[in-house]
């Protein structure tokens, strides 16, 4: 099955991701110790001043590796499907590792369709496809409580038009990193 | 009364070429900041009948309070009258004994309308008379009593009575139609609720926001709406009370909250939840905000709409594989059964008046078309031909459907008769409509 390949290969992404972390962090917070010392004491206990919620309690790393996700935060879907396409497992596995690094990092999940069929419907459609990436990220260590889904439907254009490209824009789901 | 009966009828459904003429003749002096919708004849009907409404009396021609344009306009609308240009009458007899029947056999008037507005003690006096133009014979008669701002309300109600007259359905030209408007370019998007009389005249709009605005429902006296509003980043639902402005959320739970419907008695909601992202119906009590659920299914189950007796929900569910229309229980959330089998796609059932056919969005030959199913027969009738036709909503008296269809790159509103003969479409001069949903009759007229 496709899905298992899927889960698969978004696990060894994060498994590689996971292992490259600890190189980063570590000796970063030393280094920069007045500018963290107001919000953390430890290197892993950047995550604590997270909590605050605002961008400035997050640690230049943090901040850092956030920045790269926003890059690269939009997973498009076929007609009709909700299943992630070989080339969407890396864009959900590194916001998975972010999302696993950073416990008190939040996201949002935005489920969108096309404009065809009824509106209704699409909400519902778009609420498959952000649960599909929901499923994914928790697979991956991400806790539950890290994720909020939202379906729009077709209710949000990226792209105007009625046609393929304009479709194929349109139906996708947007990870928005809640700082 | 039920015209989708009359597919008897053997007039051909040929529909003349494109007659491109607009007739913008609602367009002046909207009551609201907001664009009007009009009437655009886009397709001659052949066998529309002549009628000839000649301007009234003791009126100046072509003011918002105009009588017999408004009601020129309505019997267009309805698709089944083709009313005379103006520029036509020679003649504008305002009583029927100076009516020359002669004259208008000539201009081919099947019958003809005059009237005249005169001042009154108690405001103004509507006089109409109606006549058979082959047989000279009077068909109806009569004086109705107003005021200078509720001459429109008066047009419209005689409309109603001459549509009964000819047609024998009662009109519904004194009613609103609620529908959400659209302006700019995405991401950046204006989202209204906007009512408006059932001609798209006085368009007023009952709530704005920057986030989606969605699925209005009309409650069943006609005196609230509620509404899916993102204002808050997520779905809710709200109700709101038309006279006061005043409005309740009634469902933001988390995940979904949609697709409201509101129980044929007003007290409850229909809705559409999501638990752990898995959507199903839900009834909610309106007074003691009391949930039931009614499926409980790992699909889609979404646009709850209730039986004319409540005794159950006819809704969209995707467990086989496409979206099809089922019905289920009200109550006891059990005997869910399919209902369509035709076509790949049905979706989002509004019931008729009569309680006999539900029109539904299906997919046919690769678009998506507004279609009647006979809950009896189980016949599926398809009625128009556009490509991307949703969110139908039957008129009160059973007569038309109005939907959402796009006209180039928008999306507009048009209507159709329910036996699909008469097309008629509205459209707006800027941004998307969608989502038109016709309202109930007016509770007792005053």
């Amino acid at each position: 099955m496709r899905w298992t390949h899927a889960v698969a290969l978004a696990v060894l992404a994060f498994g590689l991701a996971a292992c490259q972390k600890p190189k980063q962090v570590q000796p970063e917070t030393p280094s920069t110790p007045a500018e963290t010392a107001g919000t953390a004491t430890t290197g892993l206990g950047t995550e604590a001043g997270a909590t605050t919620g605002t961008a400035g309690a997050m640690s230049a790393a943090q901040q850092q590796a956030l920045a790269a996700l926003q890059a690269k935060n939009i997973v498009y879907f076929d007609y009709d499907s909700s299943e992630i396409k070989g080339e969407y497992i890396e864009v959900v596995a590194a916001h998975a590792a972010y999302l696993a690094r950073y416990p008190n990092a939040r996201v949002r999940l935005e489920g969108h369709t096309d404009e065809r069929g009824s509106r209704e419907y699409n909400i519902g459609l778009g609420e498959r496809r952000a649960q599909t990436v929901r499923k994914a990220l928790m697979l991956q260590g991400v806790q539950d409580a890290q994720i909020t889904t939202v379906s729009y439907g077709e209710e949000r254009p990226a792209a105007e038009g009625s046609d393929e490209a304009a479709y194929a824009q349109n139906r996708r789901v947007q990870l928005v990193q809640v700082p | 009364m039920s015209c989708k009966r009359c597919g008897a009828e053997s007039l051909a459904r040929t529909l003349g070429g494109a007659l491109s003429l607009i007739v913008a003749m609602l367009c002046c002096m909207a009551p609201a900041a907001h664009a009007q919708l009009r009437l655009d004849i886009t397709q001659g009907v052949r066998d529309a009948v002549p009628i000839a409404v000649v301007p009234f009396g003791g009126q100046a021609e072509g003011g918002p309070g105009d009588v017999a344009g408004v009601i020129a306009s309505d019997l267009q609308l309805s698709g089944r009258f083709k009313p005379l240009e103006r520029r036509d009458m020679v003649m504008r007899p305002i009583t029927g004994s100076a009516i020359r029947f002669e004259d208008w056999r000539l201009l081919r008037a099947d019958f003809i309308v005059v009237g005249r507005v005169e001042p009154e003690a108690a405001g103004l006096g509507v006089t109409f008379e109606l006549f058979n133009v082959q047989t000279g014979q009077p068909l109806l008669s009569q004086k109705l009593v107003t005021n200078e701002r509720g001459l429109r309300a008066t047009a419209h109600r005689i409309a109603d009575l001459i549509f009964e007259r000819l047609t024998g359905i009662p009109g519904a030209f004194s009613t609103r139609i609620a529908y959400v408007s659209v302006d700019g370019r995405p991401p950046a998007q204006r989202y209204r609720l906007v009512v408006a009389d059932a001609d798209g005249y006085g368009p007023r709009i009952i709530t704005e926001s920057s986030e989606p605005l969605m699925s209005p429902a009309w409650s069943p006296d006609g005196q609230n709406l509620a509404y899916v509003s993102f204002e808050g980043k997520a779905s809710a639902v709200y109700v709101q009370r038309l006279a006061t402005g005043d409005r309740r959320r009634v469902s933001a739970r988390r995940g979904i909250n949609g697709a409201p419907a509101w129980s044929p008695d007003g007290q409850k909601l229909a809705l559409t939840l999501s638990r752990d992202g898995n959507l199903d119906i839900y009834v909610l009590d309106l007074a003691s905000q009391g949930l039931t659920r009614i499926t409980s299914d790992p699909a889609i189950d979404t646009e709850p709409e209730w039986s004319k007796d409540g005794s159950s929900i006819y809704f969209t569910s995707d467990r086989a594989g496409s979206a099809q229309v089922y019905r289920v229980s009200a109550t006891s959330a059990q005997d869910v059964q399919r209902l369509t089998f035709t076509n790949g796609y049905n979706a989002r059932p509004r019931l008729a008046p009569d309680g006999q056919s539900l029109g539904i969005v299906t997919l046919d030959r690769g678009a998506y078309r507004i279609a009647t199913f006979d809950l009896k027969t189980r016949n599926l009738h398809v009625l128009t031909d556009g490509q991307q036709d949703e969110a139908p909503s039957f008129a009160p008296n059973g007569a038309a459907i109005i939907y959402a269809t796009r006209g180039g790159s928008r999306g507009t509103l048009a209507m159709v008769s329910a036996d699909g003969r008469f097309q008629q479409r509205l459209s707006s001069d800027t941004g998307d409509v969608r989502e038109p949903v016709w309202s109930p009759y007016p509770a007792a007229p005053r």
